[in-house]
């Protein structure tokens, strides 16, 4: 419809080798090759397979609240509130197989159910009074949720779940020697970060997290996918009480303390920006592994647990200020460029 | 009509609050008569003034928008530096432990302030990463070890149980609490400064425009509610004798609280002494009363949590009433 | 001394890309009440942004009482004894009346704030003011006629000498705009000399003793309201050559698509009816604060309807939200392109596409491949400027991201395509390139709607056009029978009612 000769647009993917090792996902490998190395030679069995493995089984029970982390900063928000999601829900799973004695396959169920609910309230809540911020609504439900599970537990812990064999080995068995929480993690972690790179709910998060508004007028159903994103937390949140659980053998109202922060870390150390519409899924997986294997080896040479409140707190301030110095410079530069044409 | 009504309900917040206080504590009293005796309120004020001081200062921060999550662990962490430097020097006086923890506290709220208004990042993030950092320093500064009531000489520790500042009139943290609440209402209301940070909150665009430095008020802010915590530590040392590191763990949720239930809006912007002080009296009475009704300890942060929720979104309601009266009124 | 207390000679201020003012004089008596007026983009708030320091002016000069200024910023100009009220209050909504009054010039001895003079003396301001409030009340409490008398009485409080005011009236009922009119006066009979800026033959007649006129960045004529006449303004506000910009298609126009009748919402539009048929172009026109934005938005689902009722293509609609609008054939380009219609971080590709996901998607999977040649294809019919789709959406000029909104839309099958503002801040030649996709768009049979405020657009392209004055139609004309005089005199309609 145009009378001058048809413009045509280049409209096939270009690699460029450049751009492809210019990303903030490679300086974390070698922040990863690194923290091996240190842990490698602080014990001889790091580097075997059994001692891998082993490493990896201290810390991932919580990477599944990273999972839909992702989803959260993506979009823009933040949730405060996995912390006691996982304690809540994980005392009513304790206390449903303890106390009304139901079956222990029953107890999980509800435990997942009772984390979906939570997370659904959080979302439930923004959408309905979109006045509130996400911080605070969570700030609200975190003392909320964990106070509920006070309530129910008061000082007391509801144990032997360890006497069920079965889940115990939801954390403790393996197949092969492959334990099976790393395969179930695996497993969500793929199927994460397909939604988020390859299906159209994981291109409206990033559109809601770049410009909500222009995502609403082009159809974008915001309030769906928040509502679905916030519940998917309360689910993942669950899912780490599970295996959490089976790891304890038993469950009081203060566990997970702090996993809101260590989780927020992850994501916003894979470069996932915490205002919303960028990153890479692949950046925040290294991240847990980073910020795990560096607990794990840390531990192994007897530092105390507090230095790693001092390192994780420090890498979520560097990992957001660092980008946002640069980020500011980068800008002024790109406006400059709009001004003139 | 309607909106008569609507503005003495705003305006009366502190009023209204402070009769459902009085109804509230009538209702204990008639249920359990030891509430009411001079003991208890005495107790529970001394028991609660930290979160008071920390309340004023939360307050600041939460009119201009922010937050700060932080304050728990600068309590722990100056009064930690304090109780120690009293260990280690049993002659230190009062006012010198107290200057400690007020200057540890202070440095720690202006590197939050900075981080936050030089450095962009979010206020919750930035607090969230010092309140680990700072709790991991409080255990690492202690060496694990917590200084005990034997270590801590006896003048500090009888300073949260005497009467002297006020030359024996209430009880010395009591009369502190007081006295910060009345040099934040001169501040907030008398001073320059004070309004530039009402300003700031209420609309930052038109703060800015009127010559006001934005980053500089935000660094003010977070350091002065930096400096609060910090005297808290040092109270909390002195009234609990000891030094721990979990002390103060999880006050901020007390703390913001008390702001909410005091009619200070999450948004930014409105808040008041009076309406704070209120706050925090309504969670030490919570707090103190609901155990001696019967009502389970282990029930009180449910219900904190259900009260920051619901009054939240009541303040939503109401703002959108406003909106849509004013609409209304607006004739086409 | 000289005559006027202020006065502006040869003034230009240049923006990026487009010339805001020209060479604009402008004189203001003592105490005298000046009409500023002219149509949305003749110039008049940026003129008012130089007046107060906001703007620096690119030439010319400006003189208070004979002596020349130079303003380096707000601040400069408030010292010189200059206020401005704006139609949207800036003010600081949770502090009382005197709060407001008195912030960033409180009144201080000692360093210590002086809470009762202030009220007194915002007492005294109110009462001469007749407010019917108190300086004790919160400033977000009061009504929108309220908070205005709440930034006069900051302007007094501050000493001011020159008082603008830009478009008080907007917002007000006719009661309230007499009690404003009456306030005005006052401050004129006490000294203060005011520019009153106002889209309201009634204000103008009422109150001004002279008046300006602006148009297309440029001084028009000044004139004596004594003795003027409505269709005097009207000539000098509008008084252009339309030139053959707009090669309008001859296109058979069909049956009626969309019909609104009755919508309401309340404080925004009230009883709002009008229709588009296949291939037509429906022109909505209005001054500011018409709220034929707000109206679109209603019938695009941004926000709901209080009244009223939507058909399309004779069955009655109730649209939920955006998307249903689109599935139901509905599609609006929005009045902020970038910050409503487009995802400036991302390419074009992906922000064309976002509406249709579902479209180019098996079972929620994205079809990468099938996007990128969709979107490269739409891209293409419109034209855009650039190299591949990839190049980022804040890449482009303004008249480029307004094709690739415009692409976005065509991506969907849509019947009725609204088009808020589609060439503003556009340049003449892209201009004409979207004028030619408006025309073709019609060809091929959509039903459209198009907003604009620019006269010479509606006149040319328009089928049939709406006009709207604060909420309401208030004239409806055929292309035969419509003019530039004919549209401002229904968009400066009296009101009837209030």
């Amino acid at each position: 419809m145009n009378k001058e000769t048809k413009r045509v647009l280049i409209a096939e993917t270009t690699f460029s080798w450049k751009k492809f090792f210019l990303k903030w996902e490679w300086f974390l490998v070698l922040i990863f090759i690194g923290i091996n190395i240190m842990n490698s030679f602080i014990s001889p069995y790091y580097l075997s397979v059994s001692g891998l493995l082993s490493a990896t089984s201290s810390f991932l029970e919580k990477a599944f609240i990273v999972l839909p982390m992702v989803f959260i900063l993506i979009m823009g928000d933040i949730d405060i509130s996995v912390g006691s999601v996982v304690a809540l829900s994980a005392v009513i799973m304790g206390e449903s197989y303890n106390r009304l004695g139901l079956p222990m396959g029953l107890a999980i169920i509800i435990c997942l159910l009772v984390g979906a609910l939570c997370g659904f309230i959080n979302g439930f809540i923004l959408i309905k009074f979109k006045e509130l911020a996400p911080m605070i609504v969570t700030l609200g439900t975190q003392i909320l949720y964990r106070g509920i599970a006070t309530m129910i537990l008061k000082d007391q812990a509801s144990t032997g779940l360890t006497s069920i064999t079965w889940f115990s080995n939801l954390y403790w068995g393996s197949i092969f020697g492959i334990p099976y929480m790393l395969i179930v993690f695996i497993v969500f972690a793929v199927i994460f970060g397909y939604i988020l790179h390859k299906t159209n709910f994981g291109r409206y998060l990033y559109a809601i997290g770049s410009n909500e508004t222009a995502a609403h007028f082009s159809g974008v159903e915001v309030d769906k996918v928040r509502l679905i994103t916030f519940t998917l937390t309360g689910l993942f949140s669950a899912v780490t009480a599970v295996f959490l659980a089976s790891r304890m053998g038993s469950v009081r109202p203060n566990i997970a303390v702090g996993y809101e922060l260590e989780a927020i870390s992850m994501v916003v150390l894979g470069g996932i920006s915490s205002a919303g519409g960028k990153g890479n899924f692949i950046g925040a997986i290294i991240s847990i592994f980073i910020i795990g294997l560096l607990r794990y080896g840390l531990g192994l040479i007897n530092i105390p647990s507090q230095v790693m409140l001092v390192v994780i707190g420090s890498l979520l301030i560097l990992a957001v200020l660092i980008p946002q110095l640069n980020l500011g410079k980068y800008f002024r530069r790109k406006q400059g460029v709009v001004k003139e044409a | 009509m309607d909106k008569i009504n609507l503005k003495k309900l705003i305006n009366a917040r502190e009023v209204s609050l402070f009769i459902v206080l009085i109804l509230f504590g009538i209702f204990i009293q008639l249920r359990n008569p030891a509430f009411g005796t001079p003991k208890n309120i005495n107790n529970m004020l001394i028991n609660y003034s930290t979160t008071m001081v920390l309340a004023i200062g939360m307050m600041s921060v939460l009119l201009i928008g922010g937050i700060d999550i932080s304050i728990g662990s600068i309590l722990a962490f100056a009064g930690m530096v304090s109780a120690l430097v009293i260990r280690d020097n049993p002659d230190t006086s009062v006012f010198v432990a107290i200057m400690i923890a007020v200057i540890v506290g202070g440095l720690c709220g202006l590197i939050n302030g900075l981080v936050i208004a030089k450095g962009g990042v979010p206020p919750i993030i930035a607090t969230m990463g010092s309140m680990n950092i700072l709790r991991g320093l409080t255990y690492l500064v202690a060496n694990n070890e917590w200084v005990a009531a034997y270590q801590i000489n006896e003048g500090f520790k009888k300073f949260a149980m005497s009467k002297y500042l006020s030359f024996g009139l209430i009880n010395n943290l009591i009369f502190i609490a007081f006295v910060i609440a009345l040099v934040a209402y001169c501040f907030l209301k008398y001073t320059r400064l004070g309004r530039k940070i009402y300003a700031v909150g209420n609309n930052a665009q038109a703060a800015e425009i009127s010559g006001i430095n934005i980053s500089r008020i935000k660094i003010l802010v977070y350091t002065l509610m930096g400096i609060l915590a910090g005297l808290s530590g040092a109270l909390w040392v002195s009234l609990y004798a000891s030094a721990q590191g979990d002390m103060g763990m999880g006050i901020e949720m007390d703390v913001i609280a008390a702001c909410v239930i005091g009619g200070v809006s999450l948004a930014g912007g409105r808040g008041s002494v009076v309406g704070v002080l209120l706050g925090a009296i309504t969670i030490a009475m919570l707090g103190n009363g609901l155990p001696l009704i019967g009502v389970s300890q282990f029930s009180l942060d449910a219900i904190k949590g259900a009260i920051i929720v619901l009054t939240v979104i009541l303040n939503v309601l109401l703002q959108r009433q406003k909106l849509k009266n004013s609409l209304r009124r607006r004739e086409i | 001394m000289s005559e006027y207390i202020l006065e502006l000679k040869g003034v230009t201020k240049i923006f990026p890309g487009v010339k805001a003012l020209d060479r604009v004089q402008f004189q203001l008596k003592a105490g005298e009440i000046h009409a500023l007026i002219g149509e949305n983009g003749a110039g008049k708030s940026t003129l008012i942004k130089v007046i107060t320091g906001v703007h620096k002016p690119d030439e010319g000069e400006i003189f208070i009482n004979g002596e020349r200024v130079n303003f380096r910023g707000p601040k400069d100009a408030q010292k010189a004894g200059i206020a401005a009220i704006y139609q949207h209050v800036t003010a600081y909504p949770h502090l009382t009346v005197t709060e407001n009054i008195f912030m960033g010039h409180e009144i201080v001895r000692n360093k210590v704030v002086q809470w009762k003079e202030m009220h007194k003396e915002a007492s005294e301001l109110l009462a001469k003011l007749d407010a019917d409030f108190s300086a004790t009340d919160e400033m977000q409490s009061l009504s929108v006629a309220q908070q205005q008398l709440v930034e006069i009485a900051k302007a007094l409080s501050m000493k001011a000498k020159i008082i603008i005011m830009d478009e008080p009236t907007a917002a007000l009922s006719k009661n309230e705009s007499e009690r404003l009119y009456e306030v005005t006066e006052k401050l004129r009979d006490d000294g203060a000399s005011i520019i009153f800026i106002s889209h309201r033959f009634d204000d103008i007649f009422r109150l001004a003793s002279r008046a300006t006129v602006l148009r297309d960045s440029k001084y028009i004529d000044q004139f004596d309201i004594e003795g003027v006449t409505e269709k005097e303004l009207i000539t000098a506000m509008v008084g252009r050559e339309i030139t053959e910009m707009f090669p309008k298609i001859d296109v058979e126009i069909g049956e009626d698509v969309l019909r609104v009748e009755g919508l309401s919402r309340t404080g925004f539009f009230k009883d709002v009816s009008f229709n588009v048929r296949e291939g037509e172009i429906l022109g909505l026109t209005g001054l500011v604060g018409s709220r034929r934005t707000e109206v679109v938005e209603a019938i695009y689902g941004i926000t709901k309807l209080d009244k009223g009722h939507v058909y399309l293509n004779g069955k009655e609609i109730h649209v939920k939200g955006p998307r249903h609008a689109m599935e139901l054939g509905i599609g609006l380009l929005p009045e902020d392109r970038q910050q409503q219609g487009l995802i400036l971080d991302w390419g074009l590709g992906r922000n064309v596409t976002l509406p249709v996901m579902k479209d180019i998607s098996k079972k929620g999977i994205t079809d990468e491949a099938k996007e990128r040649s969709l979107s490269k294809n739409l891209l293409e019919t419109v034209g855009v400027k650039a190299l591949s789709i990839f190049d980022k959406a804040s890449s482009l000029s303004g008249g480029n991201q307004q094709k690739v909104v415009v692409a976005k839309q065509l991506a969907s099958k849509l019947k009725v395509i609204i088009l808020d503002e589609p060439t503003k801040g556009v340049d003449v030649g892209a201009k004409a390139a979207i004028y030619e996709i408006i025309g073709e768009l019609a060809k091929q049979g959509y039903a459209i709607i198009l907003i604009s405020s620019e006269m010479p657009e509606i006149l040319g392209l328009c089928d049939r056009v709406v006009v709207m004055c604060e909420g309401r139609v208030t004239g409806e004309f055929d292309r035969r029978e419509v003019s530039q005089e004919k549209i401002l005199e229904k968009a400066m309609a009296k009101r009837t009612i209030g």
